[in-house]
């Protein structure tokens, strides 16, 4: 078994309105320093699987099949043993 | 004429939809379940109805688009039946690939959802002959994600082959930042695909297609459908 941590972000260029105005709200409480606000979404799966190539194997096909949309978001991910 | 109107788990348009192709334009029309699957030969036109199917859960559309009912409309469209998605089923048809592109949420970060003029950028597709080129109507909006989307190549495409069907616009037909509540890339409300049978449109025509709710804008895309059904294609233009 493993646990697959996917974190899904906005291909670059993509404009994301919420980014914007985190990033005005975080200025307005005095957070000058922020540059750049991404924003994105994050899953967790335990996967059954044989070994850990498998396990990316079976991460790989579901991001792209129903996880992300492949027109305006990128991923990664991470696995470990659960 | 026999129309189709998917029902996904919490479409909120579909009895809207129905209402129109039975009550307004007199047509046979079927609810079909998204658990349900049918053959392309059983309908003339499948409208995908407004309303966030499956709660809008992973991004609008990705889950109905997914849903069994979806292979039945991809297979009904390449045998060139035609497809109409509104609101949420827009988002689905992305999502689904008939297409291109992808929505984002709106710019003002909020659920809009208000009256809002269009300009009728193509009038030569199955949906629209009844329209005139230049034509400015008002239709509702009611989205959150609204806000159209697709790379520089896609966008070149679609403006080069004239896929761009309605464009947000002023009363008197000025596009203009306060003119387009979505942000959409190009100001685009609506598209057409590259066979022109599957059009996509955030406003809701089904919701100003009666005397009753004071508007009748969005009739004409019904009654275009119907011309182009029953009329044949030669005639579908008025």
């Amino acid at each position: 078994m493993y646990t697959v941590r996917v974190y899904i972000y906005y291909k670059s260029g993509v404009l994301d309105p919420q980014s914007g105005a985190i990033k005005a709200t975080l200025s307005d409480l005095g957070f000058d320093q922020i540059h750049d606000v991404e924003t994105g979404r994050f899953y967790s799966l335990k996967i059954d699987a044989q070994d850990i190539s498998s396990a990316q194997a079976i991460a790989n096909e579901l991001c792209e099949k129903l996880l992300t949309n492949p027109v305006i978001e990128d991923y990664e991910f991470e696995i470990m043993e659960a | 004429m026999r129309c189709a109107v998917i029902q996904f788990a919490g479409s909120s348009g579909d009895g809207d939809c129905f209402h129109v192709c039975k009550n307004i334009l007199n047509k046979a029309v079927e609810f079909v379940f998204y658990k349900e699957s049918f053959a392309p030969e059983d309908f003339d036109l499948i409208i995908l109805p407004g309303g966030a199917s499956h709660g809008d859960y992973l991004r609008p559309g990705a889950l109905a688009a997914r849903s069994k009912v979806m292979k039945s409309v991809i297979e009904a469209a390449k045998a060139k039946k035609l497809v109409l998605g509104i609101g949420n089923g827009f988002q689905i048809l992305l999502e689904v690939g008939l297409l291109p592109g992808a929505v984002l949420m709106n710019k003002g970060l909020k659920f809009f959802c208000d009256d809002v003029f269009v300009r009728v950028e193509n009038p030569d597709t199955p949906f629209t002959a009844l329209y005139k080129k230049g034509e400015i109507i008002r239709m509702p909006l009611a989205c959150k994600y609204g806000n159209y989307y697709a790379d520089g190549e896609t966008i070149k495409g679609l403006k080069a082959d004239n896929k761009i069907v309605f464009s947000y616009c002023d009363e008197k037909g000025n596009s203009t930042f306060e003119s387009n509540p979505t942000g959409s890339i190009e100001n685009i409300a609506g598209i057409v695909n590259s066979e022109g049978n599957v059009l996509g449109l955030m406003p809701h025509p089904e919701r100003c297609a009666e005397e009753l709710l004071g508007n009748t804008d969005g009739l004409r895309i019904f009654e275009s459908v119907v011309r182009y059904i029953e009329g044949g294609k030669a005639n579908g233009r008025s």
